[in-house]
């Protein structure tokens, strides 16, 4: 079967989230047409952190194609480009361009004709994107346009034979899975990136690229972004190495300069909880948890913050959590490697002075 | 400028999600609801752009009887009128749903009241479908972005802004619209007294639309397996100092 998968770029290269969805969809192309008879035991499960399961298949595996769809010019998948490369390397056996003469722009609803387009001139039998701001956007629009379900945020699928798909996806930011069937004859998925790490195929692919000439209709265009020329400066929060994180037990603006000085040391950010945004001590974009940012940090030093569910949403992936708390029963220190019962605006400056003071002697 | 603002009722859910018995909803036995966060701001973008270019704000959700109370708590904080698709309870999907709105839509149309703008969340907390306003927008044959903080309007139409990989997107439509708002785009009011009272005796119109199945049929909710860690206390207050820097230290983070 073919499967396809949205693309997003970034730089030269294919976007870190699209390379989670291509490993993903990777799982689903593989064995559709290796294992005919046994509808229910191909598919992809990634719903762990484990990759394992990633190469159930690959396009090397009895007709299984993965295509990717690129709103990009040809020469930027070319052989030696880092797109060519990682498609390549992930297994992507065909790649649809559209280029930029054909649609200068991120249009959702076009984005979801060509997609709509490629299904019927592929036979695609599942169409899949990162669960991004776009993938999600485009594959509403898609649903829409095609009246058919699409599932958001899964960590599984596979065949289920006559009755479509079986799924696992996240609900409450990945707090909470529901298994659910997907009755439709093409699944329409958006995948949860933060439950799958971006694995490589075990052989490379020929990369075949296609120049496509979608079918547009009036008005699809309608919307299309124009994109800021400047990148805001500094350390993104999402891709930070070290996060401070500051909650209500910072207890107002005026207490976060401490944390900010901890961070400036340890080349990290400050991130803060829902409760510090909704009191307007910080602003939103500086928000880790359901409503704001996914972290991904190796360390979050989390310091006054309880630990509430929908702030352990955005902080769950960092590698070590350390905890700086008063109360020795708050919820932050189950989901905590470390901690430190105590104030932090006690902790927090000894910590700094303490960074600094080692500074000097080394 | 006639808006609707779709909002929905959904567990507060504090230190743990836990699932009923037959796996089919979130235990809600200990928990109170609330408006879903995004929306909650798409009430607050909805008041601020009427209180900019008048208008009225209605607000509409499709929930169980007691989701009156989040209608409610919109009005309080100064929206006109309220609308409740009532249910028996049952979960609804993303396209029953995008359904009845457009009904109340094209309701208000025919009685000549036709919406400018509908403002929703960009996902519900809990089911997180992603693709409401995008079905509505659809049906009705209006433009759509999704995401958004932050909105302008003018003669001229809308400009909707969203961040993308670090960078800010633009995009320029004109109205009617859909729009989903996340966080961010504002900061909620507080509700006054005079608000809440007005809210109290508020006439809530409602509508009873048949329960159908979607094209996504929940079979059973579970909690991800995580392991539950207690963590290690290396000590307390500044005492614990050394021990923090050792540690950071052994994990690489020190300069």
């Amino acid at each position: 079967m073919t499967v396809l998968c949205l693309v997003e770029r970034d730089g030269a290269g294919v976007a870190d989230a699209s390379l989670r969805a291509l490993t993903f969809a990777r799982g689903l192309a593989g064995p559709g047409d290796a294992d005919p008879g046994g509808a229910d035991q191909g598919g992809v499960d990634l719903g762990g952190t484990d990759p394992g399961g990633a190469d159930l298949g690959g396009v090397g595996q009895a007709g299984g194609r993965l295509a990717a769809v690129l709103f990009a010019g040809a020469e930027a998948l070319a052989s030696e480009t880092p797109a060519g490369q990682e498609l390549a390397g992930y297994g992507v056996s065909d790649a649809y361009v559209i280029e930029p003469g054909q649609l200068p722009g991120y249009a959702p609803l076009a984005w979801a004709r060509v997609l709509a387009g490629l299904i019927e001139t592929t036979g695609a039998t599942a169409v899949l994107a990162a669960g991004t701001d776009r993938g999600a956007e485009v594959m509403a629009h898609l649903g829409a346009l095609a009246g058919a379900p699409m599932a958001a945020n899964c960590v599984s699928a596979a065949p289920s034979g006559e009755a479509g798909w079986r799924i696992t996806r996240q609900r409450w930011a990945g707090l909470l899975l529901e298994d659910a069937v997907l009755e439709a004859p093409t699944a329409l998925l958006t995948v949860a990136t933060d439950a799958i790490a971006p694995t490589p195929a075990a052989g490379r692919a020929a990369l075949t690229v296609h120049r496509h000439e979608p079918a547009l209709a009036d008005g699809d265009q309608a919307v299309m972004a124009t994109e800021s020329a400047e990148r805001s400066g500094g350390i993104s929060l999402a891709t930070a190495r070290v996060v401070v994180g500051g909650g209500r037990g910072v207890g107002g603006p005026e207490g976060f300069a401490p944390l900010e000085e901890l961070a400036g040391l340890l080349g990290g950010v400050v991130g803060v909880s829902r409760v510090v945004t909704s009191e307007g001590w910080r602003p939103h974009k500086q928000q880790v948890g359901q409503t704001g940012t996914k972290i991904t940090p190796e360390l979050y030093l989390a310091c006054g913050i309880s630990g509430a569910i929908q702030h352990i949403a955005g902080c769950a992936s960092a590698k070590h959590i350390v905890a700086v708390n008063s109360d020795a029963g708050a919820p932050i220190l189950s989901h905590a490697e470390y901690a430190v019962i105590g104030d932090l605006h006690e902790v927090i400056p000894a910590l700094v002075a303490a960074i600094k003071a080692r500074g000097v002697s080394a | 400028m006639e808006i609707l603002v779709c909002v929905k009722r959904v567990p507060m859910v504090g230190g743990k999600i836990v699932v009923t018995g037959d796996g089919q909803d979130v235990d809600t036995r200990m928990s109170g609801f609330a408006m879903s966060p995004h929306e909650e701001c798409a009430v607050e973008e909805a008041i601020q752009i009427t209180e900019r270019l008048g208008g009225n704000v209605s607000v509409l959700t499709l929930g169980p009887p007691d989701a009156a109370e989040q209608l409610r708590d919109a009005l309080a904080l100064g929206a006109g009128r309220a609308v409740l698709l009532e249910t028996d309870g049952r979960e609804w999907g993303p396209i029953a749903t995008a359904e009845e709105i457009v009904a109340e839509a094209r309701r208000r149309a025919e009685a000549d009241q036709a919406y400018d703008l509908l403002l929703l969340g960009n996902e519900a907390a809990d089911t997180g479908d992603y693709q409401v306003g995008v079905r509505v927008a659809h049906a009705l044959g209006w433009p759509c972005v999704t995401g958004i903080k932050g909105i302008e309007i003018d003669d001229g139409g809308v400009r909707a802004r969203r961040e993308y990989r670090g960078n800010e997107e633009l995009f320029e439509f004109g109205l009617p619209a859909v729009i989903t708002v996340k966080e961010g785009i504002n900061l909620p009011r507080y509700p006054s007294l005079p608000g809440r009272l007005r809210a109290k005796r508020a006439v809530i119109e409602e509508h009873r639309p048949q329960w159908r199945p979607d094209g996504l049929r929940k079979v059973a909710l579970r909690v991800p397996e995580t392991e539950r860690k207690q963590a290690t206390v290396l000590g307390t207050g500044a005492d614990a100092v050394p021990a923090l820097v050792a540690l950071l230290d052994e994990l690489g983070v020190l300069p």
